[in-house]
């Protein structure tokens, strides 16, 4: 027999919906305002935003550095993780940790030893943010990653895997491409829309750091044009969600089966 | 691997250079002195305040999801959800409220027509209040992640057999629910603690940096708008630093203890 929801619940989740959706519903309005008179409804705010070529130019930066730290992460840590399952399962510990430690060195301090540290590297890393900044969003990143590919090894049996791999006289590397690879696929994908729905959110080290990004741009905005800002905002904020339904979508899709591999 | 990691440590190994260098213990003194007392004492404050209430709302929106008789339907649309609003932290986020309650916002202004302007009743969203109802955006679906899968752990047997002994709901919650739960609560408030103290973006895109947090501070010092002194910057980093490994010295020993009831 089904029960009925309780009083004490809905109470609860009508005041968590609420505070949710308020600020959303809020900026949508705002957004809609029209830039002269700010009287509702004109979709002003978008064209502006649309028409202007640093909009497209940060949001390209943005995107280019996450596909760039997104292949970057998936490279060191699909092999690493792998290694650590296969051969030194005593290591997994220590790797957990270490995964840790982005948090206990947010983007805050870790701007400022970054900046200390590479002072004196080359221009094309430190003055470019497809060197310096991605550096610093392959730390942010790989908790993770890690976490997905290590959820992601843990559900497919690796040492049946690799063994039936080699005893058929598959090289390494032919191992990790073609078998491990496609049996790992949904969380070295959720790792990535993971990793995309930070870089592209961002701003900490890209403004001390002085690159511009998509969130600096933003932020431009907001100081400059109220009503435009709104609009950008809820376009960082369908970022978001695309990427966070996208994650859904790839978790929903299991693994492949061992014995389903032909 | 060795590229990972050598940054991170790195990091440390750069903040704790500020400790040397000929001016060690005068700048790690200068941090226990104004301005930076009071911004170590804002954080905190705001850090506190922010993880005590939304760990308490976001538990009872948490266990209201989750509890019996709440359809099936909304507890993915509540999780869903707070994956997402989790991760809308920073400048987005002090916009969409700026948007709904600064001083021309849509609320403030529905408000206003009520004859209830809040800003004429002392409300200020670019204050230390204001930052906290806006960090509390990122908490509360925080805690939700967090101690959901605690809340699904206790059994429904439990509550059953309590029932069957004649214990009263308050009489559950008081003997069984609560001291099972205790660890994962303590630990998930120790985590919120933790992410909102370490928050950067969204209390500068709201206030531009007149409520003065710790990584505000820091902040100014990197970017060089106040004398520009990047030897106090790694101090307060490092102290900063210190406060977080302390939070995380409490967490981890705690999530141990709770895993034992989550399966």
């Amino acid at each position: 027999m089904r029960r009925r929801i309780a009083p004490g619940a809905v109470l609860w989740l009508l005041v968590g919906a609420a505070y949710f959706l308020i600020p959303l519903v809020a900026t949508l309005l705002f957004s809609l305002k029209d830039n002269q008179t700010g009287q509702c409804c004109s979709l002003s705010s978008y064209g502006e935003i649309l028409h202007d070529p640093a909009f497209w130019k940060n949001l390209r930066v943005s995107f280019i550095l996450s596909l760039e730290t997104i292949v970057l992460s998936l490279v060191l840590l699909i092999p690493t993780v792998y290694w650590v399952h296969l051969k030194l399962p005593r290591l997994r510990p220590v790797l957990a940790f270490l995964a840790l430690i982005p948090f206990v060195v947010p983007p805050i301090i870790l701007v400022v030893g970054l900046l200390d540290v590479y002072k004196s590297s080359p221009d094309w890393f430190y003055a470019e943010p497809y060197g310096f900044l991605v550096a610093a969003y392959v730390i942010l990143a790989f908790p993770y990653v890690y976490f997905s590919l290590d959820a992601g090894f843990r559900a497919i049996d690796v040492h049946t895997l690799t063994e039936a791999s080699q005893n058929l006289g598959a090289s390494w590397r032919t191992t990790l491409w073609s078998v491990i690879l496609p049996n790992i696929r949904a969380a070295a994908m959720g790792g990535a829309f993971l990793t995309l729905a930070i870089v592209m959110g961002e701003f900490t080290i890209a403004s001390l750091a002085t690159f511009d990004t998509f969130p600096i741009y933003l932020q431009y905005i907001n100081q400059n044009k109220a009503y435009p800002a709104a609009a950008v905002t809820l376009i960082a904020f369908a970022i978001t969600w695309a990427a966070m339904l996208a994650l859904l979508a790839v978790g929903r899709a299991r693994p492949m089966h061992v014995a389903g591999t032909k | 691997m060795a590229f990972l990691f050598l940054p991170a440590s790195k990091v440390l190994y750069g903040a704790f250079q500020a400790t040397d260098g000929g001016l060690t213990l005068a700048n790690l003194e200068e941090i226990t002195k104004e301005p930076y007392r009071t911004a170590f004492r804002t954080s905190i404050e705001v850090s506190l305040v922010t993880a005590l209430l939304g760990g308490a709302l976001g538990f009872l929106i948490a266990y209201s999801v989750i509890r019996e008789g709440t359809p099936r339907f909304l507890r993915t649309a509540f999780t869903t959800f707070s994956g997402v609003a989790a991760n809308f932290a920073g400048i987005p986020l002090a916009f969409a409220f700026i948007a709904t309650l600064g001083t021309i916002g849509i609320v403030t202004q529905l408000l206003a027509d009520l004859g209830l302007d809040p800003y004429q009743h002392g409300f200020t969203l670019f204050s230390k209040t204001g930052v906290e109802l806006v960090y509390l955006y990122f908490q509360i679906p925080l805690m939700i992640l967090v101690i959901a899968p605690a809340i699904d752990g206790l059994r429904r047997e439990w509550r059953e057999a309590a029932a069957n002994l004649g214990a009263t709901p308050r009489q559950f919650w008081r003997h069984v629910g609560l001291p099972v739960l205790a660890p994962s609560l303590l630990g998930a408030v120790v985590l919120l603690f933790g992410s909102s103290f370490a928050a950067y973006a969204t209390a500068y895109g709201l206030t531009g940096g007149s409520v003065p947090l710790v990584p505000i501070t820091i902040g100014f010092y990197v970017s060089g708008d106040v004398l520009s002194n990047p030897h106090l910057a790694q101090a307060l980093a490092l102290g900063m630093f210190v406060v977080l490994a302390v939070m995380m010295a409490i967490y981890l020993p705690l999530q141990r203890i709770s895993s034992r009831w989550v399966r």
